[in-house]
């Protein structure tokens, strides 16, 4: 191994702290869209540290199933629920411009 | 008084994790059985990536079951999701922008996932992650065009045939080896393509089934019904 253990110490602390911070921001976020990303980024934290553990297959896993498809998932049934909608897709709510404004009824 | 409960519950469980961690040496595990593969599985089974002959060979069994609940989560996905509404409003296609990269981008996510797939015996990943990967290939055509429609049938016929490919080999192993799922072929030359006998094979079957079933469950997520104002 050419990489100096003390390095990958503080690569563990920072992905951890990383991944603290990123479950921290799930509890504390109001946008429900950014509260999915930032699981994404709790796996992503995983994911680098499964590389260090020399568990590749598990980092690969974590990294395309927890990092990535999980957060599709989960944004496409935040849209299904309604809690999010893209920006300018006039399809749904054409006669309302401004959305932010015009949920009254 | 619950939030008392639960904080003593959060309590509780970080001091266990705390006492484990504590215990354990980081990165080195008390596991004896490892040892014993990790001797015994090039020879035996001749993969190179000793995980793949782990999930293929010596538990794939497990694999099956593995395939079974990921079916069983996917049928009740669509189960609960239902079919689209043909009126239902769609969204406009994306931007120029985000239609192009699509387009760039389809083609290399399949190779990704398939080289993925196909080396599955020699490097690391297999089966499952190049499934995800194949998955997500098929979602961003599906991001840059949303009112392009998804051919359902295909892909359950993909599904279909993949995951009885994976049993019928395992009745091949059965008839000619011995076992349910036992290895044939012979373990071949370690790190070459064709080796680790039906395990390529195998791993085959469980990336188009995985891709198909995941695949199938974005899109079916992902079509738009109208949402109630």
């Amino acid at each position: 191994m050419t990489v100096g253990t003390e390095f990958l110490d503080w690569v563990v602390l920072l992905a951890t702290v990383i991944m603290l911070a990123g479950a921290v921001a799930v509890l504390l976020l109001k946008d429900y869209l950014a509260a999915v990303a930032a699981t994404s980024v709790v796996s992503l934290g995983a994911s680098l540290l499964f590389v260090i553990l020399r568990a590749p297959d598990v980092a690969l896993t974590e990294a395309a199933v927890g990092a990535g498809l999980s957060g599709v998932i989960m944004a496409l049934s935040l849209r299904r629920l309604g809690l999010w909608r893209i920006r300018g897709s006039g399809a749904a709510d054409s006669s309302a411009p401004d959305e932010r404004t015009g949920d009254a009824d | 008084m619950r939030d008392y409960l639960s904080l003593l519950f959060i309590a509780g469980l970080a001091f266990l994790l705390f006492i484990i961690a504590g215990e354990l040496d980081f990165g080195n595990a008390p596991m004896r059985v490892g040892q014993g593969i990790n001797q015994a599985a090039p020879g035996q089974v001749g993969a190179a990536n000793i995980v793949t002959s782990v999930v293929l060979a010596y538990r794939a069994l497990d694999t099956l079951g593995e395939l079974a609940i990921l079916f069983a989560a996917a049928t009740a996905g669509g189960l609960v999701l239902g079919r689209p509404r043909p009126d239902a409003p769609r969204d406009p296609d994306a931007g120029f922008i985000l239609r192009t990269a699509a387009d760039l981008l389809f083609p290399l996510l399949l190779l990704v996932g398939l080289f993925v797939i196909v080396h599955g015996h020699l490097t690391p990943g297999g089966g499952f992650q190049g499934g995800v990967i194949l998955a997500a290939a098929f979602f961003v055509p599906l991001l840059a065009r949303p009112g392009t429609r998804f051919r359902h049938t295909g892909f359950a016929v993909v599904e279909g045939l993949a995951g009885a490919a994976f049993i019928v080999t395992g009745l091949l192993g059965l008839i000619y080896g011995g076992d349910f799922l036992q290895p044939l072929l012979g373990p071949g030359a370690m790190g070459s393509l064709l080796s680790a006998g039906t395990l390529p094979l195998l791993y085959m079957a469980v990336g188009l089934k995985v891709g198909a079933e995941l695949a199938g469950l974005i899109a079916r997520l992902a079509e738009f019904e109208a949402v109630e104002p």
